[in-house]
């Protein structure tokens, strides 16, 4: 006996002894932290790099582009401008490759010159002055940085703002398919966040987004169109008022509140309790609301409404989109929102701690929907057309993919799962079909070494973002 | 009027019957125990009490309004905290974030404050910082607060489960084995812990322990439950030495190390 008790004692502070050693180590690791490999290769060049100078270097570069990107696409052979960084160029070239080896269409052997032109075009116009400029801006734009810190936070967004609408601005000045691009990247963004809330934060499983997108899209063409346009659907306009196109927030606003309150309806039957049912009844609802706006002929029926005036250009979305997100993200890191994480963590727990789940589930649902509304009104003003087939199962698939890529419960990572998925759709889309077997397997690569995705569980603090970056 | 009260509660599942006719009565600063071999029903009577389960029969009464029937968030609220014994910590939040947490009921900024960043939200969360800050110091995981609560020891998780329910200022505070699979020294640190609570907030403490030397240490008054009712109830000695409890606990009387 007492052997044995001598041997668990010893075992014990054996234990304690290894767990204080993990503790010191902790607190060493997270006190000097050095990446290796690529990334501490970057780290060593760029990590002092303020989001200014990172944003002065993009300026730079479209602004460089609008000078002699045109001249330098024909002196390197291009057919045209590469549009998207000259990943289009290439996937066309790969894609006609893959045609070749599969159908047998004729190949146009000098189209393979354009691979290296791209990457020499890329280089030139985008990869060499962006690591210049931030290398090079970096002790300045710290300084500005640091500078702006002492104002108060709404300057330094601003300012921040400011910089990266010129680089949308000058970057889509280019193109038409630029421009719709980035709009629908930038609604994209939108979108996957409001799903985020949901999905990530609450960590419950909705599949409705599509639907709320379609209300809101429906409610707010419904209202400009119906008010302001002579339509063969909702008739002639009812006013004619000038500067109609003030009343577009109204639109959006009024649309994202049909969209909460059709969520309503998925919302009172699913959380009563939790697990699969959210999932089941919110696919039911898709299919509901889009069967509903199939057989409403008043709203157009199957072929939609159309000839939504042109009101969402890019100032128009960035702007929503920046609320958007700053609200969204304002939210899930106040207390009342992190209660969403406690709930999905363990809602007994949360229960416990005077956490009212219900409210909280419902609130986040709502709120969700009303930007995935929002986000629909867009989409239909970007689009200027709009029909039920848009908001189906495919829809669903493409926001949740951004959603799970990009990371859950993170801002970063909805930005970046948007953005890469929606740029990765372009670039793909020579390869037609075979599109739909690379973007599913990379989803898996994803899920398989990273299962929460790329930028999972970060906090996004808008402070720390625009802030002066020291290292040592 | 006690502060805390249990009448003639009874709960069964299915044809279970996990507890009869208990009664409990809890004055603030005083530290009442709870033991009985597993599956006697301790763990039930603590959901039963904060709502987790509605009881079949009886009345819990805080403060002589009757709690039953109410969702468990509102009970907790009225001044019932608890502690669980599987911890239940939120694997994703950071300590501060857990103890801030706790505080929820008491945030007047309502959602739009949230939503917009407005000035009360940020006045508020600063000031719940502070003081979430200052329950963390208390329990000894403030220079934890911005970690991931799975990054810590057990024994510090424990604490911060701890200070996370003492945030809330309770009236009532709920033990659910707080010494479970402690080693010594964690043990003799859980019973400075809890001690230190009782004396800084005169809480009125119920406490689920299957160590009797935690028992002995802190309480004032015991309860021996077996299967679903008291089968002694008084002094932590006499409750101790009682045959009926030994007997209950044949086997394990050498517990107690």
């Amino acid at each position: 006996m007492m052997i044995r008790r001598s041997a668990i004692g010893s075992k014990l502070k054996a234990l304690k002894r290894f767990r204080k050693l993990g503790e010191t180590y902790m607190a060493v690791t997270t006190e000097t932290k050095q990446p290796n490999g690529i990334k501490g290769l970057y780290y060593r060049f760029y990590g002092n790099a303020p989001l200014l100078g990172i944003l002065m270097g993009f300026l730079v570069c479209t602004l460089w582009e609008m000078i002699i990107g045109k001249a330098l696409a024909s002196l390197l052979l291009l057919p045209k401008m590469p549009i998207l960084f000259g990943l289009v160029t290439m996937s066309k070239v790969f894609a006609g490759l893959i045609n070749l080896a599969i159908k047998g269409t004729p190949f146009e052997w000098s189209t393979l010159i354009h691979v290296p032109m791209a990457l020499i075009y890329f280089s030139i116009i985008y990869a060499v002055p962006l690591a210049v400029v931030i290398r090079l801006s970096a002790k300045p734009a710290n300084a500005i940085a640091r500078f702006l810190q002492q104002l108060p936070l709404i300057v330094t967004a601003l300012v921040h703002l400011g910089f990266m609408y010129a680089i949308f601005h000058f970057w889509a000045e280019l193109s038409d398919y630029r421009l719709i691009s980035l709009k629908l990247t930038l609604i994209a963004v939108l979108l996957t966040l409001s799903l985020n809330i949901i999905n990530g934060y609450m960590g419950e499983f909705s599949c409705s987004h599509p639907g709320f997108m379609a209300v809101g899209a429906y409610m707010s063409s419904f209202f400009t169109v119906g008010l302001f346009v002579n339509d063969k659907v909702l008739g002639d306009a009812l006013l004619g008022i000038p500067l109609a196109f003030l009343s577009f927030p109204l639109a959006l606003v009024f649309g994202g509140l049909c969209a909460s309150a059709s969520a309503l309806i998925v919302a009172i039957p699913s959380f009563r309790t939790r697990g699969d049912y959210l999932a089941i009844i919110s696919l039911a609802f898709l299919f509901i609301i889009k069967s509903f706006f199939e057989n409403m002929q008043s709203l157009g029926g199957s072929r939609g409404i159309m000839g939504q005036p042109d009101w969402a250009t890019l100032p128009v979305i960035f702007m929503v989109v920046v609320i958007g997100v700053w609200a969204i993200n304002n939210f899930v890191n106040s207390t009342l929102g992190k209660a969403l994480n406690a709930v999905r963590d363990d809602e007994m727990a949360a229960d416990a701690m005077t956490v009212d789940t219900r409210k909280t589930k419902m609130v986040a649902f709502l709120f969700g929907a009303f930007w995935a509304g929002l986000a629909g009104g867009l989409l239909a003003h970007v689009l200027r057309f709009i029909n039920p087939a848009m908001f189906g199962i495919q829809k669903l698939a493409e926001v949740l993919a951004m959603v799970y890529f990009g990371g859950l419960n993170s801002v970063y990572g909805s930005i970046v799962g948007a953005v890469s998925i929606s740029l990765l759709g372009e670039v793909l889309r020579p390869l037609e079909i075979l599109k739909w077997i690379f973007i599913p397997l990379l989803l898996i690569l994803v899920m398989i070494y990273r299962p929460t995705g790329l930028v999972a569980f970060k906090e996004f603090n808008v402070r720390k973002a625009f802030g002066p970056k020291e290292v040592d | 009027m006690p502060l805390l009260e249990v009448i003639e509660m009874s709960h069964s599942f299915g044809g279970l019957q996990a507890v009869s006719k208990y009664n409990l009565s809890l004055e603030p600063g005083q530290i009442t125990g709870l033991i009985g071999p597993n599956g006697a029903g301790k763990t039930t009577i603590f959901n039963l009490i904060t709502g987790i389960y509605k009881p079949d029969e009886g009345e819990v009464r805080l403060q002589g309004t009757d709690v039953v029937g109410r969702r468990s968030n509102q009970i907790a609220a009225l001044g019932i905290g608890r502690t669980f014994q599987e911890m239940r910590l939120w694997r994703h939040m950071t300590v501060l974030e857990h103890v801030k947490m706790a505080r929820y009921s008491k945030l007047s900024y309502g959602l739009f404050g949230a939503f917009l960043d407005s000035p009360k939200r940020r006045m508020e969360e600063e000031a719940l910082t502070e003081l979430a800050m200052e329950y963390m110091q208390l329990f000894g995981v403030d220079q934890f607060a911005d970690q991931l609560v799975v990054n810590l020891p057990y024994g510090a998780q424990r604490r911060v489960e701890m200070a996370r329910a003492l945030a809330m200022e309770p009236k009532v505070l709920l033990l659910d084995e707080p010494t479970v699979g402690m080693t010594p020294e964690e043990m003799e640190d859980m019973i400075m812990v809890v001690r230190k609570a009782y004396e800084r907030f005169n809480l009125a403490i119920f406490l689920i322990e299957h160590r009797l030397r935690v028992v002995r240490e802190l309480c004032q008054h015991v309860q021996a439950l077996v299967f679903g009712e008291v089968l002694v109830e008084g002094t932590p000695d006499e409750v101790q030495n009682h045959p009926k409890v030994i007997e209950a606990y044949i086997g394990e009387q050498e517990i107690d190390f």
